[in-house]
């Protein structure tokens, strides 16, 4: 299977090598230091090779040897509490093995392979099994249970099922062809792994963040995007997402992103609380890091390999979130690969095939129903870094045409320091429709139309903005000034969101639902009483709504809510009017 | 052992393009002997078992078939020492303050390995600057990358000299250091640079790298990279606190441009080449703190942006790069305000790991939010003042406008030599704060408002 051939050119991180008979995306080891790398291109004796590390000194003539395996990455217990690199390179191992700055030449396996595991089969003897058939169970992290599966290319019948410890590469089950089953199997990254079926999301991404929750809610096992100009506040809402949505795996790639953020990600992760389980968040957490100075071509890999183990947790019926952090340095990545290979260039010199790859990604995600006949889905968020913060650019515009969900984070919301600056107006979701059956019965039978009521006010406030630019807010009649004002209140006291607060930082659907209420129950009383000839500025000055604003900050929300609402009957049934 | 190869084939360029080498490893240092007996030095570029192209540093003029080529065998390394403090050296490296030669303690290869995030610590000390528009609403901290986004004619560097004066860790002495890499900038300026440093006695505790408008644009393309590299030195093996200042990023760039240009690759957006992200990466992301090791690499670069425009590729890509920047306005310049700093669209991403309790103080953050968001609502209405006239506004906003002005007035102007403690920039916050009505002090919680502002301090 390995064929030795040597290297005939080297220009930056691609590699000209001839002899090695490849096919394409075999993993290849390059020079005498065996660098890692992927077969990319093959012509006549030759192949191209992208090589995962820095090449330098790598001269013509060097041996390389091939593989003759697809790049791909283990699966098995273990994956979970794990920080890789974009090449499932575990970053504590490498650390261990060459300090504190990443040396080439290093290989590290996925998985501990010292590491023993308490596995307890559920199929016994006799059962047929087929590929994604469970086998056992092995309890990976407290709240999380691992389920061996059989390989998706294997079926036949148990002949021997072993229960007890074993280290992941140790056969666990034999079938009756003699084919041997262990807890780790091995999937080429590059392929979507199989499923029973696709199926339609019906269930929201519960958030804890008031705009999407709220305002333009994800499904589970829906496509969204984060465009977002540099310094909007991109980064921290995505680690909110990690943080806190109701999946029950997070796989969090940092791709191509800042050493120091991703050292913050590292560092907090691990001591962040499940706010379900009390237990660290890490123990659902799987986190692949490839810095912007790591080399370019693991950088192109690393989302692969990151929806590859979102996606064997799935088959094994759980929700997985993804998070891609960003999509545009994977995608430069893609287009500065293309450059070396001096193919012929797209728009803005991103490779003509970047639409295809970025839509082959984002279709990995989805509701499905798993080869074991398990409900499972992977809900991808990926950011996009648009240059200019100009949305026009081909990653943005190539990936609006596939997600289903944009948030669109507005760099002059975060100027005015309004957090989380997603913009309302040209933020959307798709899914908000096919969820208000879920919003009926699980929210409040009004939520849909409270929503759609705070969204028809910062409509018409937009609008009116317009006049006031012109002729100032005093000139409008008193019943907009108004419209003004509780727009201003649904801005500030329900969009706006303090994540670095102890108690704002995750807001549950019920406290969402009842600070919209409250906000929409000031506007109908301040119009009644506006109405009734309450004078203006007694309307708009009364203190219940000032206290209003700060109630989303209250530990016990709920007691506080009902004093100041019942202040603020009290205060407009003295302002009169009612 | 060297052999000098006379296989020249062609030379364009900054390049040249050997046959018949033995085989050459990518990135070698390579001399090059003119007919004339001068020497210049290169890099290989690319290679191959039939052609070698090496990039030549100091220009190719004079450069003929006759010229030999000798391969190095090995790649870029800078001879570091703790003694090169204090000292001037060209941008590939070499003294150019007359002294000796540097006497290595270790050779370093320049481009560095990138560091694993697993062993970097989270920056979280709060680096005092004395200037309050940077500690008040952009706090840097030890470890980050903030660069001055600026334009031509705006005086960034009488900012980055007077951060490189004051900058220091309040209650702490330890050992820092400055590392200056000039990337084509004047000689004029670089004069300022060196005057300023040798007038406060900073150029004992500093590293030059001088590569200067007139000196070769590829040599511009090393220069950083030395200097990070004896910054690193410094910091991760001799556990000083270092401060790189890199000017002009922008300079780099066009280097880098003229390389890609003269390579023949396809060019990206405005004719840099598609790889400029990664590489600028390769520069930005030597900074940071690891564990375990005390020193620290601090990255405060220049950038001017090519007509005031942000969206250039430059400051662009360096913004997704860096944590924050600091941008200079020419409005507040023209309105005679230094140092002066934007504050809305600057930004400093690590801000909230070095404020707070315990390292700055617990209002910091509620503080530098409400100024922010009452100061640019305050600017929004100037342009609105300018249609309908002061008389229109609600009493709401004029107090907002009037904030404004306050704001750039009090907060962000102060003197070159002005070193504002962290408390003096707070008390100026809450001052001018006060004039606006409490209640519409929302982004700050009620607790920091009975103990910091103003009117509550006087009723006790």
């Amino acid at each position: 299977m390995e064929v030795n051939g040597e290297i005939y050119r080297v220009a930056g991180p691609v590699v000209t090598v001839i002899g090695i008979k490849p096919r394409m995306y075999d993993v290849v080891k390059v020079g005498h230091e065996g660098l890692m790398g992927e077969v990319i291109r093959i012509k006549g004796e030759q192949a191209t090779v992208q090589v995962y590390e820095d090449t330098s000194g790598l001269k013509p003539g060097e041996p390389v040897m091939n593989t003759g395996l697809p790049l791909s990455v283990e699966l098995g217990p273990g994956l979970l509490e794990s920080i890789y690199d974009g090449i499932q390179r575990p970053l504590p191992v490498l650390q261990e093995k060459m300090g504190n700055f990443i040396q080439r030449g290093v290989t590290a396996n996925g998985l501990d392979r010292e590491r023993v595991w308490e596995f307890k089969p559920t199929a016994s003897k006799g059962n047929e099994v087929k590929g994604g058939s469970i086998l056992g169970l092995v309890q990976e992290t407290k709240n999380i249970e691992h389920k061996i599966m059989v390989p998706p290319a294997i079926s036949g019948t148990i002949k021997e099922i072993k229960a007890g410890s074993f280290k992941v590469d140790e056969t666990i089950c034999v079938l009756t062809d003699g084919t041997e089953i262990s807890m780790m199997q091995k999937w080429p990254v590059r392929g979507p792994r199989p499923v029973a079926k696709k199926l339609m999301p019906t269930k929201p991404l519960i958030t804890g963040q008031r705009i999407l929750d709220g305002m333009f809610p994800i499904a589970k096992g829906g496509t969204a995007a984060i465009p977002g100009p540099f310094g909007s506040g991109k980064t921290v809402t995505q680690q909110q997402l990690a943080k806190w949505s109701d999946t029950d795996i997070v796989v969090y790639i940092g791709c191509g992103e800042r050493g120091n953020e991703m050292a913050d990600v590292l560092n907090e992760f691990p001591e962040l609380e499940d706010p379900k389980t009390g237990r660290p968040l890490m123990e659902r957490t799987v986190l692949i890091a490839n810095t912007s100075n790591m080399p370019v071509a693991a950088r192109e890999a690393s989302v692969y390999t990151g929806i590859t183990i979102a996606e064997y947790y799935r088959d094994m019926g759980y929700d997985v979130s993804l998070m891609a952090d960003s999509s545009s340095r994977w995608a430069e990545a893609m287009r500065e690969i293309s450059s070396r290979l001096e193919e012929m260039p797209g728009e803005e010199g991103y490779p003509a095939y970047l639409s295809a790859r970025l839509s082959e990604f984002y279709e990995r995600a989805g509701a499905v129903n798993s080869l074991a006949g398990l409900d499972g889905s992977i809900t991808v968020i990926g950011a996009v870094s648009p240059p200019g913060g100009d949305f026009s650019e081909p990653v943005t515009q190539n990936t609006l045409r596939i997600v289903k969900v944009f948030w669109a984070l507005d760099a002059k919301l975060s100027q005015r320091r309004h957090f989380p600056s997603i913009n309302w107006l040209t933020s959307y979701s798709l899914y908000t429709e096919g969820l208000a059956d879920w919003y009926s019965e699980n929210v409040g039978a009004d939520w849909t139309q409270l929503r759609d009521d705070a969204m028809d006010l910062l409509q018409q406030e937009s609008e009116l903005q317009e006049i006031v630019q012109l002729v100032g807010s005093d000139a409008l009649p008193e019943d907009q000034q108004l419209t003004l004002e509780v727009a201003r209140m649904v801005r500030e006291y329900f969009l706006q969101q303090n994540a670095f607060h102890p108690v704002d930082t995750y807001c549950p659907f019920d406290k969402q639902y009842k600070l919209l209420k409250s906000i929409t129950r000031y506007g109908e009383m301040a119009t009644a009483a506006l109405e009734a000839g309450a004078p203006m500025n007694k309307i708009i000055t009364i203190k219940a709504k000032d206290e209003l604003a700060k109630i989303k900050y209250e530990e016990d929300f709920d007691a506080a809510l009902d004093a100041v609402m019942k202040k603020m009957d009290e205060e407009f049934a003295q302002i009169g009017g009612n | 052992m060297t052999k000098e190869y006379k296989t020249i084939v062609e030379v364009s360029g900054p390049l040249i393009f050997l046959e018949k080498t033995e085989p050459v490893g990518y990135g070698e240092l390579v001399q090059i002997n003119l007919p004339d007996g001068t020497t210049k030095r290169g890099q290989v570029l690319d290679t191959s078992a039939d052609m070698v192209v090496v990039q030549v540093f100091e220009g190719t003029v004079g450069l003929n078939e006759e010229s030999g080529v000798v391969f190095s065998g090995e790649t870029i390394k800078l001879p570091v020492s703790k003694d090169m403090l204090g000292r001037i050296l060209s941008g590939a490296g070499e003294p150019l303050d007359g002294g000796p030669r540097i006497i290595p303690d270790k050779r370093v290869d320049i481009n560095g390995a990138s560091m694993n995030p697993y062993s970097r610590m989270p920056p979280e000390d709060f680096i005092q600057t004395g200037i309050s528009t940077i500690d008040g609403t952009n706090t840097l901290v030890r470890g980050q990358k903030l660069p001055i986004f600026s334009g031509s004619g705006l005086p960034h560097n009488e900012i980055a000299l007077q951060i490189a004066r004051q900058a220091k860790v309040p209650g702490s002495d330890e050992p820092f250091a400055v590392v200056f890499a000039a990337m084509g900038i004047t000689n004029e300026e670089a004069q300022y640079f060196m005057e300023d440093f040798e007038k406060t006695g900073a150029l004992e505790r500093a590293v030059v790298f001088l590569n200067l408008a007139d000196d070769p644009a590829v040599e511009r393309i090393v220069t950083p990279r030395m200097a990070l590299t004896a910054a690193e030195y410094l910091a991760y093996e001799h556990d000083m606190h270092v401060l790189v200042i890199l000017t002009d990023i922008t300079n780099y760039c066009e280097a880098l441009r003229q390389m890609g240009a003269a390579r023949e690759e396809v060019p990206g957006r405005r004719g840099y080449p598609g790889y400029m992200y990664t590489d600028l990466a390769s520069l930005y992301e030597r900074a940071g703190v690891i564990k375990g090791i005390k020193g620290s690499v601090t990255q405060f670069s220049i950038l001017t942006m090519p007509g005031d425009d942000i969206t250039h590729p430059i400051p662009d890509l360096s913004g997704y790069i860096t944590e924050g920047q600091i941008v200079v306005s020419r409005e507040l310049h023209r309105k005679g305000i230094y140092p002066p700093i934007n504050v809305l669209p600057s930004l400093s991403r690590l801000m909230n790991s070095g404020i707070g309790e315990g390292k700055t103080r617990d209002d910091h953050k509620a503080v530098s939010d409400q100024m922010y968001a009452a100061y640019a609502e305050g600017r929004d209405l100037r342009g609105l003042v300018a249609i309908v006239g002061k008389e229109a506004l609600s009493e709401r906003d004029r107090m907002l406008l009037e904030f404004a002005d306050l704001f750039e007035d009090r907060f962000v102007r102060q003197s070159r030599d002005e070193d504002r403690t962290i408390d003096d920039t707070l008390r100026i916050a809450w001052e001018i704060l006060a004039e606006l009505p409490e209640a519409q002090l929302t982004r700050i919680d009620n607790k920091y408002l009975d103990k910091y502002h103003p009117a509550h301090q006087k009723s006790e």
